[in-house]
């Protein structure tokens, strides 16, 4: 191998290395490395802040679920609570309707039933009245005997039906 | 005594590594001139190779008509006149001695891309690393103008990524969400894990940097064309100064626990003399293999592969380029990957070594 004056690359690789070194270390490295190392940091910032936010998500619907919950049952409260008045308020109408109905129908049969005596009161009056003037005329007819005026009040009874 | 210590270990150290590069670089270029004269006019692979491998005072563009066109780059040297500077193409391609330079009343040959003396050196043969033959040479080679270029490229990038940051806050878009893995790569995978979450973020912008500066370093070296292809990452002198780097920030992070670790192992008292020295040497061998690693890695993906081109050469048939076309493709891959593992493998036993100094006592 050749030897080209080995004085002279020690010298420039020296020098040359030591300026692109420093060069380099206050233009390049430095600010690279630092803007790395900022950008790391950010985003294990981001990503610590998201992991917390995401709990506190986790809380939050957690909470939402319980509020969800209550409501829910509130409201199933709330709907049988509705529920028993208007099975209560229904059923109560029909008690009333049905003793307002059957005193209704009480009244009815009680003016039937007193129609009815009224009427038979009524017919035994006339039947009493048709039987004191059949009985004046079979007197005015029949009494002549005591045999005949008996058997025409008999048939003439016969021929009246009562009712 | 502590605060003595490093500075002398630091020095020893350095000392050290330099011997082992001269060694390395004394012994190489004797080989080249063999080879040389044996192959005036025949191909030679080795030559091609030694050629692309090293550095050069000029950037080869092409050949055209037997003519060979580059671009010229500043000579920059410093002689005993002092400064001197001039451009490569004052040589006129000549690289055996023959063009002389004559600049502050000095003459200049250039003999295998190394400029030397005229008039010190005798019969063309010179010594790469005989310094009394030789001024210093500062010049921007074809290397140093590889490398000027990648940091041009990498700095234009990582602008851009930075600016990116201050427009948007959000997800990264655009270059910024290309780069963004990457650089989280390096603070994830490789500074966390080996330095520790307390003390990291101060060593990440030289990890980053050492990251990507081999990184696009090795690939455009891949690239086989001006202006990339030049072998910068698989230059010794170019990792050596990598790695000492990563040796000298070590060495300066290292804590009570570090050093009482290295001068005050724990072992009986009998031991210190063997195992001070080992523990020292410890420290340099880390840097040392960081250095080796990677050039060797480089500079052998680069032999690989042009050996797989120059196959067409020696057999002087054009039926040999399918396979060896579809081998350089292979390897073309294969240093691809290489070129980003040995960046990772860098940085990642940079940050262990400084992750080794930095760390609590375990004991």
């Amino acid at each position: 191998m050749n030897f080209v004056a080995p004085e002279s690359l020690i010298f420039w690789t020296t020098i040359i290395f030591l300026a692109f070194f420093f060069l380099l270390k206050k233009l390049a490295w430095k600010p690279i490395l630092n803007a790395v190392k900022e950008r790391e940091d950010s985003i294990n910032d981001a990503l610590l802040s998201a992991e917390k936010a995401r709990l506190e998500m986790l809380n939050l619907k957690a909470d939402n679920e319980r509020i969800l919950k209550e409501a829910r049952a509130e409201r199933d409260a709330m709907m049988k609570d509705a529920k028993e008045i208007k099975d209560k308020l229904i059923s109560e109408a029909r008690d009333e309707a049905k003793k307002q109905s059957s005193k209704l129908i009480e009244q009815a049969k009680f003016t039937i039933e007193n129609e009815k005596q009224a009427a038979i009161v009524e017919l035994k009056n006339q039947v009493a009245e048709l039987s004191i003037s059949i009985a004046e005329k079979v007197i005015k007819e029949e009494l002549s005997s005591k045999e005949k005026q008996l058997k025409v009040i008999g048939d003439m009874l016969k021929d009246v039906k009562l009712n | 005594m502590i605060a003595t210590k490093p500075l002398k270990i630091v020095l020893l150290a350095i000392a050290m590594l330099f011997t082992f590069v001269q060694i390395s670089y004394s012994q190489e270029p004797e080989v080249e001139h063999a080879s040389e004269k044996q192959t005036e006019k025949e191909f030679s692979a080795s030559d091609l190779i030694n050629h692309h491998i090293a550095d050069s005072h000029e950037f080869h563009l092409f050949n055209w008509n037997g003519v060979s066109y580059s671009m010229p780059l500043p000579i920059i040297l410093y002689t005993d006149n002092g400064l001197v500077t001039f451009l490569s193409s004052e040589f006129h391609h000549d690289n055996n001695g023959e063009v002389v330079v004559e600049k502050k009343g000095q003459k200049f040959v250039r003999i295998h891309d190394n400029i030397f003396y005229a008039d010190k050196i005798h019969d063309g043969h010179a010594e790469a690393l005989d310094y009394s033959v030789r001024p210093l040479n500062f010049s921007i080679t074809k290397l140093v103008f590889s490398m000027l270029l990648s940091v041009v490229i990498l700095f234009l990038i990582f602008t851009a990524v930075a600016k990116s940051y201050k427009l948007n806050n959000g997800a990264p878009k655009g270059i910024a969400g290309f780069m963004e893995p990457l650089i989280l790569f390096v603070r994830d995978d490789i500074a966390i894990p080996n330095i520790g979450k307390k003390n990291y973020a101060k060593y990440m912008p030289y990890l980053l940097s050492i990251f990507f500066f081999i990184w696009i370093n090795n690939l455009i070296g891949l690239i086989p064309f001006f202006p990339f292809s030049a072998n910068l990452t698989g230059n010794i002198a170019f990792t050596f100064v990598l790695a000492s780097f990563t040796f000298l920030i070590t060495t300066f992070s290292g804590n009570k626990y570090y050093w009482k670790h290295i001068l005050m192992p724990p072992v009986p008292k009998a031991l210190y003399p063997i195992m001070v020295p080992i523990e020292i040497i410890g420290m340099l061998t880390k840097p040392f293999a960081l250095m080796i690693r990677l050039f060797a890695n480089i500079a052998a993906g680069h032999i690989i592969i042009l050996s797989l081109v120059s196959l067409i050469f020696i057999f002087k048939t054009v039926a040999v380029s399918p396979i060896s076309g579809a081998f350089v493709i292979f390897m073309s891959m294969l240093e691809m990957l290489v070129a980003a593992l040995q960046a990772y493998v860098f940085t990642l036993l940079s940050a262990l070594f400084i992750g080794q100094a930095v760390a609590d006592d375990h004991h």
